[in-house]
């Protein structure tokens, strides 16, 4: 390991600078979490056709995640690269939100859950619509470039999560109310999406940052017009605390980053 | 020695071919986006991704400097752009053809901003039927989807209009 980065505690530019390091870190983290988590289906889920889905999917996020952390890498001091970021970075410094990060059991169980994943999905795509459209018009050119390529492909993983959630939830009894229990299970991950306490507010007026804040209103319309159609209806629960933004993560985020960096840790600069 | 132009540099890096769908050029597909020779002779080649996680874009890098290497030029520099965004739109139509000969079906076009083009049925390109249906959405590559033809049973790709 490089004496820089042998701290894991990266010097994050970008703050109060004008430059979107912190912010494309956070949107990179999110997308890179996600699409690690989303591996776990390769290979186990309910139909083969769904193991490419979720593959696919996975695969754009990481795509993402590859463009962002790369672009904030390049912003830092001193400069990191993508793999630097993914794979020399501790729990504490990731900057991804709960949502994404958390296995895809149900609450108290073990497995994971076709319901609860579907409900993440539509709820994590139906924000990534949101954001990467208002993105692309970025002052910065380089995030407005990266979400115009993202927003294709994340509007075509929104269909998907809606179709299944369609199907679900007016399908049989039983789907439908597992499909519910699922929503349930990410609801209070939902209030930390549109949390806008980490967008420097410089960027936002200067045009380069999308405040989250506002997305929560059109999210709420595309989602509840599809759990209306699913005969599904939108969770009353409370917000979970959140803190992944400022590096508080769920206690499964250590396990996600075992599995994910541990090659990388044990033989450094390995190539295959 | 041959004098070594934009257009010769052009013509080695357009015949690189995508390690996905080889019967296709990078510039079939639109992914060559601009050749610059310099007049240190250097090359710059810009090229974009179809997909942000389009895992082809190393193999294509690659393969398009060893392309201009071989030949002639020693100094080549290949660059990622992101904008204007990729679209199947900049697929030429004679990559389309080969696409169809190949077996995958070609993308539909673009309409107007705002004017959605309903494509009713994708034709088998096997037997010509029009009697198809989507298997899934997503197939084995990312910019492929996986259909059917009820009329012969063959599957076969569509490269998704994006």
């Amino acid at each position: 390991m490089s004496p820089e980065l042998s701290g894991g505690h990266p010097t994050i530019a970008g703050s109060g600078t004008g430059k979107p390091a912190t912010y494309a870190l956070c949107l990179g983290d999110d997308a890179l979490v996600l699409a690690q988590r989303l591996g776990e289906w390769i290979a186990a889920s309910p139909q083969l056709e769904e193991d490419v889905a979720l593959a696919n999917i996975a695969l754009d996020q990481l795509g993402q995640a590859r463009s962002l952390l790369g672009y904030a890498g390049s912003l830092m001091e001193p400069s990191r690269s993508e793999d630097d970021l993914a794979y020399f970075r501790d729990e504490r410094d990731f900057r991804n939100v709960h949502l994404v990060e958390r296995s895809w059991a149900l609450p108290g169980g073990t497995g994971s859950d076709f319901g609860v994943t579907m409900a993440r999905m539509l709820i994590w795509s139906t924000y990534q619509v949101e954001l990467y459209s208002r993105l692309t018009s970025s002052a910065d050119e380089t995030l407005a470039a990266v979400a115009a390529k993202a927003v294709k492909e994340v509007d075509y993983h929104r269909d998907h999560a809606t179709m299944w959630v369609l199907r679900l939830g007016d399908g049989t009894e039983e789907s439908r109310v597992r499909m519910q229990a699922g929503l349930e299970a990410e609801w209070p991950y939902v209030e930390e999406l549109f949390d806008a306490s980490y967008v420097d507010q410089g960027l936002v007026a200067s045009g380069v940052a999308v405040d989250p804040s506002i997305l929560r209103e059109p999210w709420t319309g595309r989602i509840e017009q599809v759990l209306a159609e699913a005969t599904l209806t939108s969770p009353e629960v409370p917000p979970a605390r959140g803190g992944g933004r400022r590096g508080i993560h769920t206690e499964q985020m250590g396990y996600l980053l075992a599995e994910m960096q541990h090659l990388a840790r044990s033989h450094p600069g390995a190539t295959w | 020695m041959a004098v070594l132009t934009r257009d010769r540099a052009w013509e080695a890096a357009a015949a690189v071919l995508d390690p996905e769908v080889p019967v296709l050029t990078i510039e079939d597909l639109g992914v060559l986006r601009s050749v610059d020779v310099s007049e240190d002779e250097t090359v710059l080649v810009r090229i974009t991704p179809t997909y942000s996680g389009c895992p082809a874009m190393d193999t294509i890098r690659a393969d398009v400097e060893q392309a201009l290497t071989e030949a002639g030029f020693e100094r080549v520099r290949v660059e990622l752009v992101l904008s204007p965004a990729w679209t199947t739109d900049w697929m030429s139509e004679a990559g389309k053809r080969k696409l169809a000969d190949y077996g995958i079906v070609p993308p539909q076009p673009h309409g107007r901003e705002g004017v959605v083009s309903l494509a009713l049925t994708l034709r088998c390109p096997q037997c010509g039927s029009p009697d198809t249906r989507e298997l899934s959405r997503f197939g084995s590559t990312a910019c492929k989807s996986l259909w059917v033809c009820n009329a012969c049973r063959e599957p076969f790709d569509h490269f998704k209009a994006h």
